[in-house]
């Protein structure tokens, strides 16, 4: 499988960063952390835009920065999306478009008129970028970085610059981009919603460090690491709606070991939906509850027992089927319950806690 | 006949001299322009301070050093004559060589200016574009810094008809070779004709006022970079 090696070393005043990363060749991998962490530096030292004083860079066994080389960026074979959409504001939508194509000496892996399907641009391409929405400048900047038929896409905080609703709008199309194209993607974000949706791999970053990096599922149940998305620890599965109750607007959401009831949201029928649930959502016991208002009762087994910020909590992970979910408890609790690793138990999933 | 041919050929002179000297400027302005843009250098300082110098010199101190430059015991005239052009003061080009250096601030400083508003962005955009630096300059800085281009060339193009003293330092007052309008109407005074003095000092009047106008009425509807 492809790769990209990194390890970048740079000083600035009241900066360090000091990475070395093994990034997978396929699917989406958020780089999160919060403003300063270092994420669009390093985002920017992979595209060459920045210059680390000390760093290798190689990306499938091809060098792009060592001690002797350096890729200048006109070179590396990247679309980059930038935060703002930073349209060529002299171009139409179609000369912004064909702007990095006609420079393109890549075989076309992504033709132009399939970055603007996937895009949803089509009706845009002879106007001008000041005529255009936030969303829609936005998407001709993801088309435009395509349309060089990249061989990876690296995003930097591409819906930050939205409001809500165009978030909304966007979010749909960086969801095709993942599952559609072969490329790997680099999507740099301090949005614990966008990592909960889009993301396939997770590198958090903090103070310009690496703090965990892996498949987003393990990375988040990993209980000896701070990782959190918002305000919460908690999981992300991702699962297959496979069933509606129309009576109590419930939609089933079928996921590697299980079953989950949520409040409906009209996603058709076999749809790949993914739901997260925050640690303080989950209760656990060592008998089924028979009388509770908890609708989701999941069979599982408990697997590690790690500290949360409060003395008080306990986390506890807690394996069910293939997938693993992070319980918040008391450590009063966890003692009454005995818990230890082995030991099966019960956990309820709060279904009103669970959020896309 | 409104101008007399020697008021007539003074103006076709004063056309061509900054004419040429606008194109001169255009080419050896936009390197310097872009440096001073672009450069984190210590030497940026000292540099911008020199190409703004003929903005606040008094032209005749300018004309000074530049006439003994140019002269023969001058490093310029050391050079041109080595290379068989000849002294360059009192021709066309020695009045050429020191506009352009007369005209430098005008040229620069809206380019530099067009080039800061431009930005970072859009270079990073082109770069990841696959766009080399020098095709990112003509596909992208170019069309956007437009309309500094624009206000650069008129002013410089202004600027250069309405020099005197410097053109009376190092051209003197040859008719058809360094004789130009400004000069030609001080001859006029001199010679008490101010009939003619009047009609062609009228028409540099009404010149600058449409250039003026051209750059005012015009700048309001440029494109933001």
């Amino acid at each position: 499988m492809d790769r990209i090696t990194a390890r970048f070393h740079v000083t600035w005043p009241g900066f360090t960063l000091d990475l070395d990363l093994d990034l997978p060749g396929r699917g989406l991998t958020a780089i999160f952390g919060h403003s300063g962490s270092g994420k669009t530096t390093l985002l920017r030292c992979i595209a060459g835009l920045e210059r680390a004083e000390q760093g290798y860079l190689s990306f499938n066994g091809e060098v792009w920065q060592d001690q002797k080389t350096f890729l200048p960026t006109y070179k590396r074979p990247l679309g980059y999306v930038f935060q703002e959409a930073s349209l060529f504001p002299h171009l139409t939508v179609l000369r912004n478009l064909r702007y990095g194509l006609t420079r393109s000496k890549a075989e076309q892996n992504i033709s132009l008129d399939h970055a603007i399907e996937l895009l949803g641009i089509g009706a845009l391409l002879e106007r001008k970028p000041e005529r255009l929405s936030g969303g829609e400048r936005q998407r001709v900047g993801i088309a435009r970085a395509l349309a060089v038929s990249p061989r990876i896409l690296l995003m930097d905080e591409p819906l930050a610059a939205l409001d809500l609703a165009r978030k909304q709008e966007v979010l749909p199309y960086l969801e095709r981009l993942r599952d559609e194209l072969e490329i790997p993607i680099l999507y740099v974000t301090h949005s614990p919603d966008e990592v909960g949706r889009l993301a396939n791999h997770l590198v958090a970053l903090a103070g310009g460090s690496v703090v965990a990096q892996g498949l987003l599922a393990e990375t988040l149940s990993r209980i000896d690491l701070p990782i959190r998305l918002g305000e919460e620890r908690g999981v992300v599965l991702e699962g297959i709606v496979s069933e509606r109750d129309e009576e109590w607007h419930l939609e089933r959401v079928e996921f590697p070991g299980g079953f989950l009831w949520m409040r409906d949201r009209s996603t058709p029928l076999g749809h790949t939906v993914r739901v997260r649930i925050p640690s303080g959502g989950i209760s656990l016991s060592r008998l089924p509850q028979q009388d509770s208002s908890i609708l989701n009762t999941l069979a599982g087994v408990v697997e590690a027992i790690g500290e949360d910020d409060h003395p008080a909590h306990s986390l506890v992970r807690v394996r069910v089927g293939e997938s693993v979910l992070l319980a918040r408890i008391t450590k009063r609790s966890a003692a009454a319950l005995e818990l230890r690793r082995g030991l099966p138990v019960w956990a309820q999933v709060k279904s009103v806690a669970v959020a896309q | 006949m409104l101008l007399n041919p020697a008021d007539l050929q003074a103006i076709w002179l004063t056309i061509r001299l900054a004419a040429l000297v606008t194109i001169i400027l255009l080419v050896i302005g936009t390197p310097i322009a872009w440096w001073l843009a672009r450069s984190r250098s210590r030497w940026k300082g000292p540099i911008g301070a020199v190409v703004a110098l003929p903005l606040v010199l008094p032209p005749s101190v300018l004309g000074f050093y530049l006439l003994l430059a140019m002269g023969p015991h001058g490093p310029v005239g050391h050079l041109t004559t080595i290379l068989g052009i000849g002294a360059l003061p009192f021709t066309f080009w020695g009045l050429v060589l020191a506009s352009v250096f007369y005209s430098l601030p005008f040229m620069v400083q809206p380019l530099q200016n067009a080039f800061e508003v431009v930005g970072d962005r859009p270079l990073e955009v082109a770069a990841t574009l696959r766009a080399s630096p020098l095709n990112t300059f003509f596909t992208v800085v170019l069309p956007m810094a437009l309309p500094g281009y624009l206000t650069a060339s008129i002013l410089t193009f202004a600027h250069t008809v309405g020099e005197f003293g410097v053109v009376l330092m190092i051209g003197g007052n040859i008719p058809g070779v360094t004789r130009v309008a400004s000069v030609q109407i001080y001859d006029h005074v001199e010679a008490m004709e101010y009939g003619q003095a009047h009609r062609l000092a009228a028409v540099m009047l009404v010149f600058s006022f449409l250039v003026l106008l051209a750059l005012y009425a015009w700048r309001p509807n440029a494109r933001k970079g």
